[in-house]
């Protein structure tokens, strides 16, 4: 990887140079270290490896990466100033359209979006994008430079935000800069939702959580930690009691589907959002220094194929499981879960059972578990969500030995705020119900956005709905305070 | 940051610590219960309101010093911090007036159930609680009882004080009687929640359990204080803490509680050890 061959910035590349770059790899840890530790799997771009990939770009005239950016982000442009070494200015450039930068530079799957559209991708890799997003972030932030956003004339409104993860932080980070006065609620006693609880420290150092945190905080904005809304207060306290004039609801997806199976109560079996709030937010791979334990497995199976699937398997295999294992009940090519952790998850040793299924999980005789009743399983017809319907095959039930289980096929929405929120409308699964240009909810002043209202998506699109919603409140506090001047 | 306005052992290794909380005193209902952390790398428990003033802004809470987090609150007094506490978590107990009610309680289960007597009582009902400890000396909240209900009776297992067996043996000439309770309400450890379960069963009185599982989050999100009941997987943080005690699998609860007992022996241990470092250094 020599940076020799790298041309001057100043000389104009001709495309056909530009494609003729290779992507640059993202220098890792050792797959045979990393299962041992719960550092950063990445390192991060060098400074040259970043001015090099800025190169591959094609500074396209219809840049069509952008097509694929859930939240616009100028993308040629802030590729242009890393070319130009301005890595300040190109952190800038995007943080006009998204916020958290570092997070999402490490955890967008941009091989579904601006990465999928990049037109040097349809011969060659694609430009980088998310790994040079992760670098400029990263530059800033390790050389102090983050630069607190310059905030609007105080406009003296208090505004809530339920709840501080990517949806809540991104919205609340927009009515700061309008000048609000901005409240994030949290029930946990830690920030940012599943940055914090669920995404392992291996995949998003929890340092770079906090920086952002601090950054918020400098921005006038405050925090306020355990403090459950449902619970310790209700929504209409703050709109009606507290002076709150509009609130965001961020409160994510938080209801862990089970699947139902005979056993699944045993000691053993856990929902992924405890065992990976056990690790992450807890702290139990330091235990006992942490008072949080944690079960280390002998053979660790996880149920499911997504990113949070992916996090619990290779958590358990740092812990010190002898074999961790996926069982998913479609093929590799349906797996929901980014390319780069499957890949990343394959180096690390993880075995994957594909088109398999749980069906019983079997006891020990002491209440714990031992293993797995599994059945394979076939592709059939498309289901709803266009991809190939698993089908069991009769007769093919086998037995896997595992003393470890996680289940992690997804969250429901958690119904805690709606059933304590009258005239807040739901639909049939929980979510809450939003105009989707503005995130507005059937209650006056209350918008929404995230995991609650999607039902499940990803940390890009939560800070978009974010972004958006704040857009639209700040609208609606013109418009209330216009009504209430004029009348 | 919660301060602790103050802090009083009522029994060996029972403490009652008044806590500032003004948001949890307002909502407070009987029933409910705080999670709360005792330091940064604290774990998360579960423990009822024992009672709570709105207007001075504190909860009371008892707690039995048994394991890491609990021997480690019991050493902060008034005036110390607790770091992180939330609530009042999990659903009120459900208060109507069924004429004859009978709280049952056990250990500290006895301080936990106050509110809920005061409520049942506040809704008509008369009142009789049945308190049970190992020893007399462990007998708590008997004075606080006797304020609130009808008839306080004491066992103790060794017979230092009131009758001598287990809080059942009062408990069965009630269900014999002309005028039986119609609800029973048991509040304390499992065996003896269970063992209140079973004997009422075959007289089909209604009987509410206070399950205390292992939590995290206390806000549904983990799963990991779930329990069988009627056949069904509850979360015992949002749909509890109580339940009919006639369709808990009390078995599988039994053995969940257990789940991490020797990382929790370990880190007890642990903490001892350094407890007594710290001593050594200042002795
Ligand atoms: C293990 C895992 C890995 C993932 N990996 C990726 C990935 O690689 N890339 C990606 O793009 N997406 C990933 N996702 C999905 C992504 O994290 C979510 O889509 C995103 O976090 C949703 O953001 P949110 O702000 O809507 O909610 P959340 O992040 O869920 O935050 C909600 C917050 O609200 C709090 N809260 C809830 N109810 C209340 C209340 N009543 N009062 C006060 N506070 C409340 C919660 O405690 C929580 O902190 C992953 C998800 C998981 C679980
Ligand atoms: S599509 Fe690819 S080459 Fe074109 S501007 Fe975007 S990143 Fe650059
Ligand atoms: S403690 Fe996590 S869901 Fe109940």
């Amino acid at each position: 990887m020599s940076t020799s061959a790298t041309p001057s910035p100043d000389k104009q590349l001709t495309p056909k140079e530009r494609m003729r770059i290779p992507r640059q790899k993202m220098p890792e840890q050792d797959p045979r270290q990393r299962t041992t530790n719960f550092n950063e799997v990445n390192l991060g771009l060098t400074e040259e490896m970043a001015i090099e990939e800025a190169q591959r770009c094609l500074q396209c005239a219809k840049p069509l990466c952008i097509d694929g950016c859930p939240v616009i982000i100028k993308i040629p442009e802030f590729i242009e100033l890393i070319v130009q070494g301005d890595f300040i200015g190109a952190a800038a450039k995007i943080k006009e359209d998204s916020s958290l930068p570092a997070v999402c530079g490490r955890v967008c799957p941009q091989e579904n979006q601006c990465e999928a559209t990049c037109v040097v991708g349809n011969r060659f890799s694609p430009v980088a994008i998310g790994n040079l997003e992760r670098f400029v972030a990263d530059y800033e932030r390790e050389h102090d430079m983050i630069q607190v956003p310059e905030r609007a004339a105080v406009t003296g409104k208090k505004v809530a935000v339920i709840g501080s993860g990517p949806a809540g932080l991104a919205c609340a980070t927009d009515m700061a800069i309008y000048g609000h006065d901005v409240t994030i609620f949290e029930a946990l006693h830690e920030y940012g939702g599943v940055l914090a609880y669920g995404i392992p420290e291996f995949r998003l150092p929890k340092k770079v959580l906090s920086v952002e945190i601090e950054n918020l905080k400098k921005l006038g904005v405050k925090f306020v930690k355990n403090y459950l809304i449902g619970k310790t207060r209700t929504l209409d306290e703050l709109l009606n009691e507290d002076g709150f004039e509009a609130a965001f609801i961020g409160t994510g997806a938080g209801l862990p589907w089970f699947l139902n199976l005979p056993g699944e109560n045993l000691n053993g079996v856990y929902s992924a959002n405890e065992f990976l709030t056990r690790v992450n937010l807890m702290k139990a791979y330091i235990f006992p220094e942490a008072d949080t334990p944690v079960q280390i497995a002998k053979t660790a199976v996880v149920i499911g194929g997504g990113n949070t699937a992916m996090d619990s398997v290779r958590t358990a295999k740092r812990l010190g499981a002898k074999r961790a294992i996926i069982v998913y009940r479609r093929s590799e090519e349906e797996m929901p879960a980014r390319i780069e952790e499957v890949h990343h998850a394959k180096e690390e040793g993880i075995e994957f059972q594909l088109l398999q299924a749980p069906i019983k999980y079997l006891d020990d005789g002491n209440g714990w578990l031992k293993g797995i009743e599994c059945i394979k399983m076939e592709l059939g017809e498309p289901d709803d969500s266009g991809r190939r319907r698993p089908v069991p095959i009769e007769g093919s039930e086998f037995f896997i030995e595992a003393d470890f289980a996680v289940v992690a096929i997804g969250n429901g929405s958690n119904p805690l705020l709606a059933r304590t929120t009258p005239g807040l409308d739901i639909n049939k699964w929980g979510n809450i119900i939003t105009a989707s240009e503005t995130g507005a909810t059937s209650k006056p002043g209350v918008f929404a956005g995230g995991d609650i209202v999607s039902g499940g998506a990803t940390v890009i699109l939560a800070m978009g709905d974010g972004r958006k919603a704040a857009a639209a409140m700040d609208e609606y506090l013109k418009s209330k305070a216009k009504v209430a001047s004029d009348e | 940051m919660f301060e602790i306005a103050s802090a009083d052992f009522i029994a060996p290794d029972v403490k009652r610590f008044r806590i500032i909380a003004p948001a949890v005193a307002k909502k407070h209902q009987a029933g409910q219960f705080v999670i709360l952390r005792v330091h940064d790398l604290g774990e998360r428990i579960p423990i009822t309101i024992a009672e709570s003033d709105p207007d001075s802004g504190e909860i009371t809470i008892i707690v039995q010093g048994i394991g890491r987090t609990t021997k480690d609150l019991n050493r902060k007094t008034s005036g110390d911090q607790i770091p992180d506490l939330v609530g009042p978590l999990g659903q009120p107990t459900h208060i109507e007036n069924w004429g004859k009610a009978v709280i049952v309680s056990g250990g500290v289960g006895t301080a936990e159930a106050l509110p809920i007597a005061r409520a049942m009582k506040a809704a008509g009902n008369e009142v009789i609680s049945i308190i049970g400890a190992r020893t007399k000396s462990l007998v708590i909240a008997e004075e606080l009882m006797k304020d609130l209900c009808d008839e306080v009776i004491v066992t103790t297992d060794d017979g230092s004080y009131g009758i001598k067996g287990l809080v059942i043996e009062p408990l069965r000439p009630m269900l014999e009687s002309s005028s039986p309770p119609r609800l029973i309400l048991a509040v304390g450890p499992l065996p003896m929640m269970k063992a209140v379960a079973e004997l009422t069963r075959p007289y089909n009185i209604k009987t509410m359990v206070s399950l205390n599982t292992i939590m995290i989050d206390g806000t549904g999100m983990c799963g990991g204080c779930r329990a069988t009941v009627d056949g069904k997987t509850v979360f015992v943080c949002v749909d509890g803490p109580e339940f009919d005690g006639h369709k808990v699998d009390f078995g599988e609860l039994q053995q969940r509680i257990g789940q991490f007992k020797n990382q929790e022996r370990q880190s007890l241990d642990q903490f001892l050890r350094s407890c007594r470092a710290e001593k050594s250094v200042e002795g």
